[in-house]
């Protein structure tokens, strides 16, 4: 999808405003979010790319304006939403009304540590053989979908360089629609700065990360 | 294909005012998020806090959520991740040649051989900065980061700026961070679009081979790791 939150490349954004000696919350309510969005998560109601796919679609002027776990809060909102975990009656007094459904699983304290320190790895076993080998060039296709895609806009179309074959990995565009994992082929893909934005100061590079589907063949050298 | 679209219609013309309200207070916030001292507009505050806080009684009345593990989620992003682990592993590398090289060839195994592990860091890919090369680590779709090695992402690695500036134009933003590079430098800039997660292995501040390994990692910076900074230069008394 091309949405507000694919902001590789945009302008006018203006400056980087680092903050000293930031803290970790700038408010007591944001740890309380990280932590029923991480709660949330491992019910299992939803995968991770279902919930990027859930913040992606959120009005783009809000979006664009609201604080970091605002935009968490309003996206874990959207999930309970869809996954009638709750309703919208019940969101708006926050008076329960209505019974929980069912969840896979409700995590209690003791699996939290566990739970965090062995995460959640991607990697599948490979069904074919990768298309791509190091050092081949590659050309992105003109891939459009309304749906979840981790397709950045600024590389539709450009001729990159395979520089890494990171393994086969969940697909988030099957995944974030309930399909499944779909496993691919990823690849670390080398772009030229010039290539992506015409002339420019810097003679560097940019390395994205595209599944196998995303990818096609060129002659480009 | 209209799941997009029905995704994004779906909820919003019942959350209309929500996003509104939410709105409105943010441009507020984000004008004057560097001051704290200044006043702050405490009832839209506080009406977030209050929401978040009924939320989360609704959540665990219904029994999705457990109070003690919440808490636990909470304290364990507080105190277990952070950049101390990063520059322990950066530290490590700087004086041992072998456990370099295994970094370097599988981050995941080599992090989780000092105990930095799981959520957000399940597949690890260090990139070495050399004196012809620097790295520089950005996530343009959202806010994907190395949890274990360097915990919660600060505010402006999350913000619209860095995200769509990092990969266009990241010369004039390691300037904005302070850091002048020699013009011949080649810049690498890596946008963590899946679940690889990067971290930066900053080069060894000239003249500190003799330091041990804890004085080493107190000059690991965090943004050294993520490529928006550099090494200090000696050792902070």
């Amino acid at each position: 999808m091309d949405g507000v939150h694919d902001m590789g490349g945009q302008q006018c954004h203006g400056v980087i405003e680092p903050e000293i000696d930031e803290p970790l919350f700038h408010d007591s309510w944001e740890r309380r979010v990280l932590g029923l969005v991480l709660a949330c998560g491992a019910t299992g109601s939803w995968n991770l790319d279902e919930s990027r796919f859930a913040r992606e679609t959120l009005p783009p002027a809000f979006y664009l304006s609201a604080s970091y776990y605002r935009i968490w809060l309003a996206g874990l909102e959207k999930l309970l939403l869809q996954n009638q975990m709750v309703t919208a009656e019940e969101l708006s007094d926050f008076k329960m009304r209505e019974p929980a459904v069912p969840v896979k699983r409700v995590v209690k304290a003791e699996q939290v540590a566990p739970m965090l320190a062995s995460g959640a790895p991607v990697d599948r076993e490979a069904a074919a053989k990768a298309l791509y080998a190091v050092g081949e060039m590659v050309r992105v296709r003109n891939y459009q979908p309304q749906t979840h895609t981790r397709l950045p806009g600024y590389i539709r179309g450009h001729v990159g360089r395979v520089a890494l074959v990171q393994g086969c990995h969940v697909y988030p565009d099957s995944n974030s629609l309930g399909m499944g994992e779909n496993p691919q082929w990823l690849y670390c893909i080398e772009f030229q700065s010039a290539e992506l934005w015409g002339d420019t100061e810097n003679s560097g590079s940019v390395m994205v990360d595209c599944w196998e589907p995303y990818l096609e063949k060129t002659d480009s050298k | 294909m209209v799941v997009g679209a029905l995704n994004c219609l779906l909820f919003s013309p019942l959350r209309i005012g929500y996003y509104a309200a939410m709105t409105e207070k943010d441009n507020f916030e984000h004008t004057h998020h560097h001051d704290h001292s200044h006043d702050h507009d405490h009832s839209r505050l506080d009406e977030t806090a209050v929401r978040v806080r009924a939320l989360e009684s609704l959540l665990v009345d219904k029994g999705y959520v457990d109070a003690a593990a919440l808490d636990a989620l909470i304290e364990n992003c507080e105190t277990r991740i952070g950049p101390r682990n990063g520059a322990q592993v950066v530290a490590r590398a700087w004086t041992d040649a072998k456990f370099r090289k295994w970094l370097l060839e599988d981050g995941t195994a080599a992090i989780a051989s000092l105990g930095f592990s799981g959520r957000q860091g399940e597949h690890m890919k260090v990139v070495e900065n050399t004196p012809e090369l620097h790295n520089m680590v950005v996530c343009t779709l959202c806010s994907c980061y190395p949890w274990p090695v360097l915990g919660l992402p600060p505010t402006w690695y999350k913000s619209a700026p860095y995200r769509s500036r990092a990969v266009r134009e990241p010369v004039a933003v390691l300037q904005e961070f302070g850091v002048e590079l020699p013009a011949e430098k080649l810049i690498r800039v890596w946008d963590s679009t899946a679940e690889m997660r990067y971290m930066v292995l900053p080069e060894q501040p000239a003249g500190t081979e003799s330091l041990s390994e804890s004085e080493l990692a107190s000059l690991v910076t965090r943004d050294s790791m993520i490529g928006t900074g550099l090494p200090l230069a000696s050792v902070q008394k």
